[in-house]
């Protein structure tokens, strides 16, 4: 049991915390970069391929790093940051993480490939208008027609869907959930992006007759799609954990400088109790985040373990983002000031993949099932 | 003690309804209702149909349009209005500025601006905080030098609410700048936004919004006689003034219907087949929201029935408090229940997420600024240990 990254570990941090910390040298610049489409720097997103960071988790054979979660949580974490707005997690965690658990030979060489170059955006389109952080898909059905599919129905929001090359589609098909290739040019397909509170992208995704292809052998993928998530909503933990390092130490920052009634604001009791509460939330969530990419390193129960993080890491991200704006007085809600973003992006990622609450009641449905959580032992490792 | 209102209140209640949900235009309502922008016209528009029926300014002297009603009467006035989802009458108007011209402003100051504010027909800003002056206020470093027969006001405010819509602002002022207590030498000034030496720089909110604004004073003359009450008294007007504000302040009304609201669309969202609102977790965090606002609606009751001498009662600063909280926690609801759609918050008409869901998540955002505003509740925990605790 060590929660300490090794050299290597360390250097890869450090490597991607240099590259970001130029492209985002201050919240000026990501602010121009995400006030145009498509919400991100593509110069960035080649020089995070030229490092290898959009290969890191896949196989070297399919064109990637053969790295393992630890090394995503670390990007991720350096992403949340500063706020990095370019696609890391859709694209490699989710859409990477689909390919590479249920593609073809052909497939992942080709697409991870192509991923891991910064040549092609891929995406997950999953959410659906009617549906809530469900595994399976409902409104949008896929059709065999000859070797081929096809899709109809809507997918929305779906994260940078307007700018992505290729969409991952997961569809309804007779038995379950089926999981889809569809090219970015397909005819049938209609996309509509627009703009999130948090300066990232979105998209209306309207599937007509659209052509697809099936990802991997077919059939229902239910269960991979569980686990892509589980996945991404880890991943997603370190991204908030990141955001939330930032937006307290800007806090703290803060009331060491600004002075009201002949003192600097850190004079006041009342303000650093509740700086010290955000600091205990932020380390309860960043342990929380990295056991559960400790587990899925082991081969453990990923899913469960993305519960608990996420319960944790929603909890403390709405904590640390409300906080952080109210500690700034006025000057916290404006959009010059970086403290506000941060708090838009923690509440953007509390609503992606599944709320605390929404967790919470996953891992209340089983509190009977086990005498006691022990976190080194089954189902974790 | 009696719960009931009087046949007569009730009557008074059934009144107020009927006025605002029959006589403000329902487009304007619905806007309110849709957390969408509120122009400038239909403010005005609002303001002037109150005003017209009596209704803008019930509060003030008889003399200026009030209407003698009780602390309960205004009360219900209030909330009636805000379920009804009618723009508030300006609070710079009618809450702030328009009370102390009444209170201490000359006859021929109360003649020439009363009227125009209860009408809006002049829309008037807040020049109170500086970039070095929030939450000690005090410490604002405007100056007004007197010249002959104009004082010269040079400095900056900010935070300016509406500022761009104004047409006149009222300033705190420092005029005796040597002055032993720093509370002791501020003056409050009243001057149209175009006066030459005015600029206007916007300040965009995290919503994407703007509605605060930078106001710079570069060598501003200001006619002596827009002096309001007596020179370096101008602290005691702006106590007099935000004690007025926080009494509107805790906005049951406007939480009650966000909460009513969000009943409804917690219906229409189904997770795994059932509507959310069945959830038991959603449902009894709604329950227990809808009891925290129950308890401050009483609270406000108590004190309104209370203060017949039109003094804020002690605990108004609970319903600043407990008021601002709760506003945030209706919105921070909604965007739960709109969950993964309140990530379309900027889609268009092309879009298949529902209007409530797409403003969900800047409306919350938004409203971090409750907490912060008039009196910020840190400011409001301190008084309430101060001055009524005596800690
Ligand atoms: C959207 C918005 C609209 C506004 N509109 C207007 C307007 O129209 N006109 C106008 O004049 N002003 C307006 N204000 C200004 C508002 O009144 C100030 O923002 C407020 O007084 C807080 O001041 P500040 O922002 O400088 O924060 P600061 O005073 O710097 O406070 C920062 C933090 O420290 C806390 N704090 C400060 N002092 C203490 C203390 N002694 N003890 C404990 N905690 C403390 C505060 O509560 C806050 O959490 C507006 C503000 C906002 C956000």
């Amino acid at each position: 049991m060590n929660f300490d990254y090794d050299s290597e570990q360390d250097d890869l941090r450090e490597a991607v915390r240099g590259l970001l910390s130029r492209a985002y040298a201050d919240s000026e610049q990501r602010r121009t970069v995400v006030k145009t489409d498509p919400g991100f720097d593509e110069k960035t997103w080649t020089r995070l391929a030229e490092m290898g960071l959009l290969g890191l988790p896949f196989a070297e054979e399919d064109g990637g790093m053969g790295a393992g979660p630890i090394e995503v949580a670390i990007v991720a974490e350096e992403i949340g940051r500063v706020l990095a707005p370019e696609p890391f997690i859709e694209t490699v965690v989710l859409a990477g993480g689909l390919i590479a658990a249920v593609g073809t030979a052909e497939q992942k060489g080709e697409l991870l490939g192509g991923i891991s170059e910064g040549a092609t955006i891929a995406v997950f389109a999953h959410a659906e208008p009617g549906t809530r952080w469900t595994p399976t898909a409902e409104g949008v059905t896929a059709t065999q027609s000859g070797d081929g599919w096809t899709l109809t129905g809507v997918k929305e929001p779906v994260p940078s869907g307007a700018r992505a090359d290729v969409l991952i589609v997961s569809a309804a098909i007779d038995g379950g959930t089926g999981l889809f290739l569809v090219q970015g040019d397909a005819s049938g397909l209609t996309r509509t992006g627009y703009r999130t509170h948090d300066g990232t992208r979105a998209a209306n995704v309207r599937f007509e007759g659209t052509a697809a292809v099936a990802l991997g052998a077919g059939g229902d993928q239910t269960a991979a799609i569980e686990r892509a998530l589980g996945e991404a909503r880890i991943a997603y933990g370190h991204e908030a954990i990141g955001a939330m390092d930032t937006a307290l130490r800007t806090t703290a920052e803060y009331l060491k400088t600004r002075k009201q009634f002949g003192v600097t604001l850190n004079k006041f009791q009342a303000l650093t109790f509740r700086a010290a509460d955000m600091y205990v939330s932020l380390e309860l969530a960043r342990s929380t985040a990295l056991w559960a990419s400790m587990v899925q390193d082991c081969g453990g129960d990923v899913v469960s373990a993305a519960d608990r993080a996420r319960l944790q890491v929603s909890r403390a991200g709405r904590h640390i983002g409300k906080e952080a704006i109210q500690l700034h007085g006025g000057i916290g809600v404006t959009a010059e000031y970086s403290v506000g973003h941060y708090t838009s992006r923690l509440t953007a990622i509390d609503h992606l993949l599944g709320d605390g609450d929404w967790a919470a009641d996953r891992l209340a449905a089983t509190v009977t099932s086990y005498e006691t959580v022990d976190p080194l032992g089954a189902p974790y490792a | 003690m009696r719960l009931q209102l009087s046949p007569e209140l009730e009557a008074f209640r059934e009144e107020m309804r009927t006025f605002f949900t029959t006589q403000v235009p329902q487009e304007i309502r619905d806007t309110v209702a849709a957390h969408r922008h509120v122009s400038k016209e239909q403010y005005v528009e609002t303001q002037r149909v109150l005003d017209a029926a009596g209704l803008a300014v019930p509060h003030w002297p008889v003399e200026w349009g009030g209407r003698d009603w009780t602390p309960l009467q205004r009360h219900i006035w209030r909330e009636e209005m805000q379920l009804a989802n009618v723009p508030e009458p300006l609070a710079f108007n009618t809450s702030m500025i328009g009370p102390v011209i009444a209170a201490f402003g000359n006859q021929e100051q109360k003649e020439r601006f009363l009227p125009k504010t209860a009408n809006l027909d002049i829309w008037w800003c807040q020049g109170f905080s500086e970039p070095d002056a929030g939450s000690d206020l005090a410490s604002l470093r405007t100056t007004a030098v007197r010249d002959g027969d104009d004082w010269v006001v040079n400095g900056q405010k900010t935070w300016t609410t509406l500022g761009q819509h104004a047409d006149w602002i009222f300033c705190l002022v420092r005029t005796d700048p040597g002055a032993e207590k720093k509370q002791r030498g501020i003056s409050l000034l009243v001057f149209p936004m175009d006066s030459p030496g005015v600029t206007l720089r916007p300040i965009e909110l995290i919503d994407g919004g703007f509605e605060v604004n930078e106001v710079f004073f570069e060598d501003v003359r200001v006619p002596a006689e827009n002096l309001i009450g007596e020179e370096n008294r101008g602290w005691d007007y702006a106590k007099f003034l935000l004690g007025n504000e926080r009494v509107g302040i805790a906005r049951v009304g406007s939480t009650k219907s966000m909460l009513a609201e969000a009943k409804q669309h917690a219906r229409e969202v189904s997770v795994g087949g059932r509507p959310l609102a069945d959830d038991p977790r959603m449902a009894a965090r709604i329950a227990e929201l809808e009891n925290e606002l129950l308890a401050l609606e009483l609270t406000a009751l108590r004190v309104a029935a209370n203060s017949a001498d039109g003094k804020p009662h002690p605990a108004s600063s609970v319903l600043k408090l407990r008021g601002s909280e709760l506003q945030q926690a209706a919105t921070e609801l909604l965007v739960d229940i709109a969950g993964p759609l309140s990530l379309a918050s900027f889609a268009d008409d092309g879009s298949d997420v529902p209007d409530w869901a797409r403003v969900a998540t800047p409306h919350y955002l938004n409203y971090r600024k409750v907490s912060i505003y008039g009196g910020s509740n840190e400011v409001q925990r301190t008084i309430i240990a101060g001055s009524i605790l005596g800690l």
